[in-house]
């Protein structure tokens, strides 16, 4: 019966110790597939199992990637509907539709047409098509961003890691024609040119617009945009995990009282 | 399926018992079947396969509501599913994750089986429909990993048919047959889907027949030795219903822990990229239950060499209970093989590491040796250790007091 019963008890912290260290103990620096680059961990809000997105951060992220982003990157998985979840009110997020323009069409002549955006639409992406895209940038496909965070290992850790690694070219680095050389990329040599330089946006809560600051605001910005369930995923977890976990104690009581005259 | 021992007044009950006698079927299976009281929680893993199941098909009817098998939408139909359909993250989640754990729990299953010779007369049918459903069940997760058509999903499905070219002269022509076409394209995804909705209907078939086949042999136990009196059986219900729950509990949490604290850890970020014929990912790698039979593969310098011995590990498991000569089935007894049953899940997983990592350097030796250790196993140790191999005393029956040191 004690063999028994340890060997429950073990079973349970073993599968909880398991996936928890799996998980927890991941360690602090991460390294991106191939070439052996290793980034800091970032602490976020957001991240651990009660974590929150930082509302003021998502907001000025927003802005840094209309500002910035924007000009070359498409959001196209991201409906102006849900930027509510940032905190804006309906009418906000109207007018923040508005600025956006969108073919609509055939009308009744047959005819397409350009119209204001309203909420239910999608951010609209900058060049027609990859072909437009890849002819203004030298080549390289900007990706889309809404899913960035969840695409790449090491997720907003690395998105904050390679926007602030730009720097200059070691000396014996021969770095290709429009090229940038950039600590964190894989191969170091990136087609992006640096996006973000000091002061580059001009923040309405008057946070300072440092190129970490950016950085962190639009890494914070396109976790949301990646995995815009999180918090209500959080949030029920904890409860379905304390609902199972008594679940289990009731369980193994009930094992025990049934068992309690088998010998 | 067992003796039936089933009676009752219900005039409802009776009137339908005399017409389709389910009920009692099932009474003898779930209720009065005699169970070993002595199995162990390892023995809780069959069940749990069952339950992982049913979760699949679940989630996964309600998953293809809402997917479109559409090489131009089926990535943003299953984003779709993520942002706009209400819980779908969850539903999403569930799936996914339960999928990777469905592999856990089958291959923990598995290894019970041969640690305790559960393959053995007279259950070698229980096994070799056990790998049948195995063998089902990689199929339907690779079909799956196929239907969000992210660059892993794409690549993923080209590398393995193309493996089909190997096959000598009609080769190509197998693979375009697969593919629908000369490349992966549409037709590949509308068939992939198609199958991957069939085969776990056909998995739940299996599975009849499994449990149909495990209520005439019964169950094994961990002294390996027979059934002898009614003394060392008890009711499956209440007594292992109760603990098959606390087996479930279990799961649930583990499940659940990766659903909503980790739900892509098991994924592969490459997957949220959408699929592009012009780009290959620098390492194309596939779910980690397909890891060892990966590396086995990438051993063999040749390809169709590689082909065959991958299709041979398998199908080596299913001659298991002919290659093993041993007269006692539970490892606990056999001094020498229990060491070698250890050897060899280490070698399971050392080839599950090789498996995910580039075949390069040192990774190509270590791959090799832990290739020729799994063939090893089967076709050399498994017979001689079973002739040569003195067992331990065996107890007299399961409720007789156990010989040295076996006592719970
Ligand atoms: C001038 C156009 C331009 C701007 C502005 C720009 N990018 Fe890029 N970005 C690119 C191009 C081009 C690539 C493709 C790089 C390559 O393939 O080498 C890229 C690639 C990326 C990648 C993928 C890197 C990888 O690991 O593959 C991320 C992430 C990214 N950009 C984020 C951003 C963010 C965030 C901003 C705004 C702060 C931004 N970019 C602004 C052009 C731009
Ligand atoms: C969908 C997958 C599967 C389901 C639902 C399933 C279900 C079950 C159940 C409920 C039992 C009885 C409880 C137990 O002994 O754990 C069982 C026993 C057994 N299963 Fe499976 N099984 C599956 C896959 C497999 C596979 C892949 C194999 C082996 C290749 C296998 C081999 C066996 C054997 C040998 C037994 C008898 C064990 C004994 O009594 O010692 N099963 N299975």
């Amino acid at each position: 019966m004690m063999g028994m019963l340890r060997m429950k008890i073990g079973l349970v912290i073993g599968s909880v110790v398991l996936s928890a260290g799996l998980w927890l103990g991941a360690p602090a620096t991460a390294t991106a597939a191939g070439g052996g680059i290793t980034f800091e961990k970032q602490k976020w809000q957001h991240s651990g199992p009660f974590g929150t997105f930082d509302r003021a951060a998502m907001v000025r992220g927003l802005q840094v990637y209309t500002e910035v982003c924007a000009a070359c990157h498409s959001l196209d998985l991201v409906a102006f509907r849900t930027l509510s979840a940032l905190g804006m009110s309906e009418d906000d997020v109207k007018e923040f539709a508005s600025d956006y323009e969108v073919e609509d069409g055939p009308d009744n002549e047959g005819e397409m047409f350009d119209r204001e955006a309203v909420p239910s639409d999608y951010f609209v992406a900058p060049y027609a098509n990859d072909k437009a895209a890849r002819a203004s940038n030298n080549g390289a496909f900007p990706p889309d961003l809404s899913l960035i965070t969840k695409a790449r290992v090491g997720g907003e850790d690395y998105l904050y890691a390679l926007l602030t690694g730009y720097e200059d070219e070691p000396e014996d680095f021969e770095l290709g024609d429009g090229m940038a050389y950039n600590k964190y990329y894989s191969g170091h040599q990136i087609a992006m040119p640096q996006p973000l330089f000091e002061e580059h946006v001009e923040y309405d809560d008057e946070t300072e617009a440092t190129v970490e600051q950016m950085s962190r605001d639009v890494s914070v910005f396109l976790t949301w945009t990646a995995e815009p369930a999180m918090e209500d995923r959080k949030r029920m977890g904890v409860k379905v995990l304390i609902f199972l976990g008594i679940m289990l104690v009731l369980l193994v009581l009930v094992k025990r009282r049934v068992w309690s005259g088998v010998h | 399926m067992s003796g039936s021992t089933f009676e009752t007044d219900n005039k409802l009950v009776n009137w339908f018992e005399k017409r389709l006698p389910i009920i009692s079927l099932m009474h003898g299976a779930v209720v009065v079947y005699p169970t070993p009281k002595n199995l162990s929680w390892w023995w809780t893993f069959g069940s749990l396969a069952g339950v992982a199941l049913v979760i699949m098909m679940a989630t996964g009817i309600i998953l293809a509501m809402h997917y479109t098998p559409h090489v131009d939408y089926a990535f943003l139909s299953v984003e779709h599913i993520m942002r706009d359909v209400n819980y779908g993250w969850l539903i999403r989640y569930v799936h996914s994750n339960t999928g990777s754990l469905f592999f856990m729990v089958v291959y923990i299953h598995i290894f019970r089986g041969l640690y305790y010779g559960s393959y053995k007369d007279p259950r070698e049918l229980l096994w070799i429909i056990g790998l049948l459903i195995y063998v089902l069940m990689m199929a339907t997760g690779f079909l799956g990993y196929v239907l969000p058509w992210g660059q892993m999903s794409f690549w993923a499905v080209t590398v393995i048919t193309n493996l089909f070219s190997a096959v000598p002269i009609v080769g190509d022509a197998i693979v375009s047959w697969l593919w629908g076409g000369y490349a992966v394209g549409n037709p590949t995804l509308n068939r992939f889907f198609s199958l991957h909705y069939l085969l776990p209907f056909v998995i739940f078939a299996a599975v009849i027949l499994h449990l149909w086949a495990l209520h005439t042999s019964k169950s094994s136990n961990p002294l390996g030795v027979e059934v002898k009196t009614p003394q060392d059986t008890i009711p499956f219900h209440p007594y292992f219903t109760a603990k098959d729950l606390v087996g479930l509990a279990v799961f649930l949490i583990v499940l659940f822990f990766f659903v909503f604290f980790a739900p892509n850890y098991m994924g592969h970020p490459d997957n949220y990229i959408t699929a592009n014929p012009m780009v290959t990912p620098a390492h194309i790698v596939p779910e980690w239950y397909y890891l060892p039979f990966y590396a086995i593969l990438r051993a063999i310098p040749d390809k169709l060499g590689g082909v065959i011995a991958m299709f041979g590990a398998i199908v080596i498991l299913f001659l298991v209970p002919w290659l093993d000569t041993s007269k006692v089935r539970s490892s606990r007894f056999r001094p020498i093989y229990k060491q070698f049953f250890w050897i060899l899940v280490l070698d399971c997983f050392v080839l599950g590491w090789v498996g995910a990592n580039a075949p390069e350097g040192h990774f190509i030796l270590i791959g090799r040796l832990a290739t020729a250790y799994y063939f090893l196993h089967f076709l050399v140790i498994l017979p001689i250790v079973g002739m040569i191999e003195k067992p331990l005393p065996l107890p007299e029956s399961i409720s007789q007091p156990v010989l040295k040191g076996e006592q719970e």
